[in-house]
């Protein structure tokens, strides 16, 4: 890879429908995979209704989109974290997010489940750690 | 480009650069008559990859990146297969947005 790699994270706040933010910013983070450049996607307060499982939207007449989480493994998007304090304050757990799974192509690593639960205290860390944050 | 094709004796809308306004429109019938639109005659190899980007929306319900397409051809059927060069020479106009619009699919995420 050549030129500078810069820290992008993508900050997910929002429940999945009701806004366009959520699917907004899913488009981002694919269309941006392009760039090569080091990207973290972070869910947060309402934001981790995203990555729940068994979504259903036929009663709002919306386009179920969170099967689509699934292929960031495939953009080439390893890092996800998700809030553990948010998830806790709305009753939900891991268990209740979808897997992401990612492989390299070439070596064949690969990893069932690239979805990290982690504190706010390492929220707050990749933050600084970040060049660019996008927040949604 | 007209707004409608005709299969199956049927008028399918399309939008304005021929992609199927209809998800649930397809049927195989509207590869066919875009691949003659185009001058493409669809062999096997061709339906391998338009029934592999079906399923990969059926279960994503994305159309992926030309680069992701490569990637994943090459995982599923065989990695003489996952490479650009073999793809557009099945579809000239490239995978991702030919094979898409055959397929019956919107136009790929990360297309531009």
């Amino acid at each position: 890879m050549s030129e500078v790699v810069k820290k992008f994270m993508y900050l997910n706040r929002k429940a999945p429908y009701g806004t366009i933010y959520a699917w907004e910013a899913l488009e981002v983070v694919l269309i941006g995979a392009a760039f090569d450049q080091d990207v973290s996607v972070v869910f947060i307060d309402d934001g981790v209704y995203q990555l729940t499982k068994g979504q259903d939207t036929k009663g709002i007449g919306m386009k179920n989109f969170s099967p689509t989480y699934r292929t960031l493994g495939d953009y080439e998007v390893k890092k996800i974290y998700v809030d553990r304090a948010s998830l806790e304050a709305r009753g939900l757990s891991q268990d209740d997010l979808v897997e992401v799974a990612w492989e390299d192509f070439e070596t064949e690593e690969e990893i069932d489940n690239i979805v990290e639960v982690i504190d706010s205290a390492r929220v707050s860390e990749l933050m600084n750690e970040s060049d660019v944050i996008f927040s949604f | 480009m007209s707004d409608t094709i005709e299969v199956d004796g049927k008028q399918l809308a399309v939008d304005e650069e021929g992609y199927l306004a209809n998800l649930n429109d397809w049927v195989p019938g509207v590869a066919n008559v875009m691949a003659e639109q185009d001058n493409l005659e669809l062999t096997d190899e061709h339906w391998d990859i338009i029934n592999f980007l079906r399923e990969y929306y059926e279960e994503y319900q994305i159309a992926p990146a030309v680069r992701v397409l490569t990637k994943a051809v090459g995982k599923k059927l065989g990695k003489e297969k996952g490479n650009s060069k073999y793809l557009y020479s099945l579809f000239p106009y490239g995978p991702a947005k030919q094979a898409c619009r055959f397929a019956g699919l919107p136009k790929p995420t990360g297309c531009v």
